[in-house]
């Protein structure tokens, strides 16, 4: 093996107790090798359940960040219902269970020789390649947005250090400015995300700021849990929150930093806060290995989770094209579940089996008011579908004591799956 | 399965120690995102490790028919057929 280890962070007992047998050269194939790349929900799930399904796959985790950063509930940070540190998790249960932590970044990928490259020019070789990278913004798709116009007009599509730049530009603006969020075509990560963000961001300044206004601009003309969040924003936000659609002029076609513009077809906006979450695309090492589409995005097998474009490399969470599942956290630890059974399957030489999978996303109106979207999946057709009757959102008629309860359960949500993850 | 492992890896081959003799049926491996696993999670979401099989079985039904109210379990129970509520209820009870 040609792996550089410094480049490796060895943890636990774990490890050395899996080494039955002396590792062997490749293509002997005594102890199986699985890298995965990206450590967020799809990409730690994976290499942890890898490692449950049978301890003896060695298990590569290649993941720059000491820390992660959870992206659900960041809107509350944003709305300064919740500080950042709730959201951050470190790697060290994922290496007590005996998973390699590679804490560096995945340059290329060798499909026909099975070797992942490192930032160190270290060769990483494997039996099956697991890609969980995410999504990366589509840098200059939205005319004006650079890397250089995010930090005027931030994303905080990726949790961290934007979503606190939004939350202090939101703090610093006086009552009575004017908030606006670009929301994007699909598809993109956590669709209901920015209704969720504009709900919490107008309790914010019903709460601290009431002579404001909040305003999404729309690249499309329906979303995920519509009539649910737009009941809820004639009770909750009425005079506070606008959405434009597409087909009224909220597609915004570009922007301007320096002057924080935003240009429509119809018009500019000059708001006091912009928060503009771009075009997306699956993260970097996706189109690097050449799992990704045009589209920007990884078609993958239904069963499998295998591309459809490079054998042995399966791609899961948001960057793969998962047919009706969405791209969300929960989604993305259910297909990494599978994707670790499948991938143990396929090492032995055993057939893959169909399996059903769940998505279970909740939004916060408000911090007492929750709503929810879930589904059931299987493979149909040769895409992820859902099983017909099932799924759907929450009750358009309910009372406050039922958003309520699903606040509760959202928050709860939160703990179990980080805890399933992270902990 | 200790000695299974052993003998096969003395066999040179992997494939019958690979082979997850507890591997969750269809849709079981999903219910944990939101029903903990782990102890040390505070959740109104009961934990499914070690539940009686036959009361996993009910509610999974009743969620289904609409006999019970529930909030997002009788979304998802209407995707499963009777035979994997017995196979998920069944390998769930069978978890520590």
């Amino acid at each position: 093996m040609r792996i550089h280890r410094r480049a490796f962070l060895r943890v636990g007992v774990a490890a050395a107790a899996s080494a039955l047998a002396p590792r062997p050269a490749r293509g002997q194939g005594a102890t199986p090798r699985v890298v995965v790349v990206g450590g967020g929900f799809a990409g730690a799930s994976c290499a942890r359940a890898l490692r449950q399904a049978d301890p003896r796959v060695v298990v590569t985790l290649v993941e720059p960040n000491t820390t992660f950063t959870a992206c659900p509930f960041s809107n509350a940070v944003i709305a300064g219902l919740r500080e950042l540190p709730a959201q951050q998790f470190t790697y060290d249960r994922v290496a007590a269970d005996g998973i390699t932590i590679a804490r560096t970044t995945a340059t290329a990928v060798d499909a026909q020789a099975r070797s992942v490259t490192l930032a160190d020019g270290a060769r990483l070789p494997y039996d099956r390649l697991v890609l969980a990278p995410g999504i990366d913004i589509r840098w200059g798709a939205l005319t004006g947005y650079d890397e250089a116009a995010a930090a005027q007009l931030p994303h905080a599509w990726k949790a961290g250090e934007q979503t606190l730049l939004l939350r202090r530009q939101l703090e610093a603006m006086a009552d009575g400015g004017l908030v606006v969020i670009v929301a994007p075509a699909n598809p993109f990560r956590c669709p209901p995300g920015p209704y969720e963000r504009a709900s919490l961001v107008a309790h914010y300044l019903k709460t601290k700021k009431p002579k404001s206004k909040l305003i999404i601009l729309d690249a499309k003309d329906t979303f995920s849990k519509q009539r649910l969040f737009q009941q809820a924003w004639t009770e909750l936000y009425p005079g506070l929150l606008e959405w434009v659609p597409l087909s009224k002029g909220g597609q915004v076609v570009s922007v301007d930093a320096a002057t924080r513009t935003l240009v429509t077809d119809f018009g500019q906006h000059k708001p006091a806060v912009a928060n503009v979450i771009p075009p997306q695309k699956a993260g970097r090492i996706a189109e690097v290995a050449g799992v990704a589409d045009r589209t920007g995005w990884c078609p993958i097998d239904p069963v499998t989770f295998e591309s459809k474009l490079q054998p042995g490399i399966h791609v899961i969470g948001d960057a793969a094209i998962a047919g009706a599942m969405p791209k969300s956290a929960f989604a993305a630890n259910s297909q990494a579940k599978t994707c670790a059974a499948v991938v143990v399957r396929l090492l032995t030489g055993a057939a893959p089996s169909a399996t059903k999978l769940i998505n279970t996303c909740y939004s916060l109106v408000a911090p007492d008011y929750g709503i929810s979207v879930a589904g059931v999946y299987q493979p149909s057709g040769g895409q992820l579908a859902d099983v017909p009757g099932s799924g759907g959102v929450s009750p358009a008629e309910a009372p406050r004591a039922t958003r309520a309860a699903e606040a509760v359960l959202a928050e709860a949500w939160f703990r179990t799956i980080t805890t399933e993850v992270f902990g | 399965m200790r000695v299974v492992v052993a003998a096969a890896v003395g066999l040179g081959s992997i494939a019958a120690a690979l082979v997850a003799s507890a591997e969750p049926p269809a849709g079981a491996a999903s219910c944990s995102g939101c029903h903990p696993i782990s102890a040390r999670v505070t959740s109104p979401v009961p934990r499914l490790n070690g539940h009686d099989r036959a009361a996993i079985v009910r509610a999974m039904q009743e969620f289904r028919s609409g006999q019970r109210a529930g909030t997002v379990m009788d979304r998802i129970a209407k995707g499963f057929t009777d035979d994997e509520i017995q196979a998920i209820a069944a390998w769930y009870a069978s978890q520590k």
